[in-house]
């Protein structure tokens, strides 16, 4: 009996699909919840497209398991919605709502055809009912998934733009540090550092904090880290721009920065790498006006 | 039969460049043939090019480290030229930090550090680094 | 999470920490891991495949190809019949060893890798888990 029920549904889902639609889309358009993200044709153009591989799907008759393959093409379809919709930018409950508010309209053509009230229809609603809820609860997981992408191809994108290695003469290289020095950072400055020595063949590595609004016991590892690093390469690492607050703070927390070559400024740093590197700047008196 | 590193002797260094994967029982070898050739040869230096090594876990780390101990006994110095950088990351992460190794980033670079530290001054050198010894 | 391949191989001497090397290798180069990040996996494999041979007695290396969908990785779980562990707390210590070794292999290979689990039955064998993963963008 639950067979008859659903291919029933199947067919009668194909017969009237132009109602389902105009009623489905009339839904999307007054939800409340619906920002100007999506334009009409396109959410028309969706909506068909899901009516069409969902009656598909339901004529396989599967209504249990929504992770089944004969779902395969209703959620590849609604992952991808759900992606370019966190791209447009719509919100979680209206990218949601794409499948909630089939239940209306889809409710009020089984009621019509199977008649309102009677047991068959009843089922036919419960059963409808949880399958559109699992598939609006995927769609909903699908969106978080894709912010959360976006989310962490951002992060990275910032990580590496935040840590530029530059070359200050020939055989030195500076980073300058800004913002807070965690583990995740800490690889990529060394990483990009160490290539930059290795790249330029310089001998000496300025690591300047000036920009890091705290060191504590975990930055201060992370420096010694990014410094043993640099030595084991062969080159030399000095850290500049430490404030006076920060070296009061190491002090005060007992952190031992061991054998770190330390200068407040950068430019004392500077000064220090270009004479390790055998230069010496000479201001020419005769120019100075 | 265990693969051997070779080591040639120029002037009063000795020159090796581990491109084989590092094994053990190869690791060892060549701190006893090394050990062997600086008494034979009277060497002052030694100069290791690791540029083509793919790792250095904590034996390898051991290796090198009394590689370097040793020669200082024998008064020869050690200089470890080309480690990758990520070598020299995963190096640290482990906790290996080489202490009383010197380093440099070339083989150039290390055969001047080798000549400064050779020289009796031990004046401060401005290519490569010496790593402080406590 | 779907295991996608799994090898093994024996640990009875010093080759075999060779073979284990590269046989992480030739895995590890099959999914987009960083140069730096393949150094990592390789060299705490190394770690944890000597300590089998001098703790252990030798044993076990298992390397697995893991997927969860939106991250794939490798799993390395290397297993010996030894006298186990006592001490947990002690053996994760760094410089702490009952062997020859510098004391660096359990607690360094949990840093280079992104999870890290342990069971010892003492007195009877050890098995250490570690899993490196790499998101799928």
């Amino acid at each position: 009996m639950a067979n008859d029920t659903m291919t029933s549904v199947a067919t009668l889902m194909r017969d009237s699909q132009k109602e389902i639609l105009a009623d489905w889309v009339d839904q999307q358009l007054k939800d409340p919840a619906r920002t100007q993200a999506v334009p009409e044709s396109s959410l028309r153009a969706s909506s068909n497209e899901f009516l069409s591989i969902f009656q598909e799907a339901i004529q396989k008759g599967n209504l249990d398991n929504m992770a089944a393959p004969e779902w395969e093409g209703a959620r590849k379809m609604l992952s991808e919605l759900s992606a370019s919709r966190a791209l447009q930018g719509s919100t979680p409950s209206e990218t949601a709502s794409f499948i909630f508010s089939l239940k209306e309209p889809l409710f009020a053509l089984i009621n019509k055809q199977l008649g309102a009230g009677n047991i068959a229809s009843s089922e036919a609603i419960v059963r409808y009912s949880k399958v559109l809820d699992q598939l609006g609860l995927y769609t909903f997981e699908s969106f978080q998934k894709s912010r959360e992408a976006v989310i962490r191809r951002q992060q990275k994108d910032m990580l590496e733009m935040s840590t530029p290695v530059i070359k200050l003469w020939e055989g030195v290289v500076a980073v300058p540090l800004i913002g807070t020095l965690d583990s995740a950072r800490t690889q990529i400055v060394m990483e990009n550092l160490l290539q930059a020595i290795v790249d330029t063949n310089s001998k000496v590595a300025i690591l300047d904090i000036t920009g890091v609004p705290t060191v504590d016991t975990q930055t201060a590892q992370h420096l010694i880290k990014t410094v043993s690093a640099t030595r084991l390469m062969g080159a030399d690492c000095i850290v500049s721009g430490i404030r006076p607050q920060i070296a009061q703070t190491i002090v005060h927390l007992g952190i031992d920065i061991q054998d770190i070559t330390t200068k407040a400024l950068m430019s004392d740093a500077i000064r220090e790498a270009m004479e390790r590197t055998g230069w010496s700047v000479i201001r020419n008196t005769s120019q100075e006006s | 039969m265990v693969e051997r590193i070779p080591i040639l002797k120029i002037g009063e260094t000795l020159l090796v460049t581990i491109q084989v994967d590092f094994h053990d029982r190869v690791a060892l070898a060549l701190q006893e043939d090394l050990t062997d050739k600086i008494v034979t040869h009277s060497s002052k230096g030694v100069l290791i090019d690791i540029s083509s090594l793919e790792m250095v876990d904590s034996f390898m780390g051991r290796v090198l480290g009394n590689i370097a101990k040793t020669s200082r006994l024998l008064d020869c110095h050690t200089v470890l030229v080309g480690m990758q950088p990520a070598i020299a990351i995963t190096m640290t992460e482990l906790g290996i930090s080489l202490q009383g190794i010197s380093t440099a980033l070339t083989a150039e670079d290390g055969m001047e550090l080798l000549k400064a530290l050779m020289s009796k001054k031990q004046k401060r050198v401005s290519h490569g680094r010496q790593i402080a010894r406590k | 999470m779907v295991v996608k391949s799994q090898e093994s191989r024996a640990i009875k001497n010093e080759d075999d920490i060779a073979v284990v090397r590269s046989s992480v290798k030739r895995v590890v180069a099959l999914l987009n891991f960083s140069l730096v990040n393949q150094t990592k996996i390789i060299t705490a494999a190394s770690e944890l495949a000597r300590n089998v041979l001098e703790h252990g007695g030798g044993g076990e290396a298992r390397i697995e190809l893991v997927d969860e969908g939106d991250r794939v990785g490798v799993r390395l779980s290397f297993e010996d019949l030894g006298k186990g562990i006592p001490d947990f707390d002690k053996a994760m210590e760094d410089g702490y060893t009952t062997g020859k070794g510098m004391g660096l292999g359990l607690g360094g290979a949990k840093r280079l890798m992104d999870e890290f689990s342990i069971t010892s039955n003492s007195p009877s064998g050890t098995k250490v888990s570690i899993t490196k993963w790499q998101e799928r963008i």
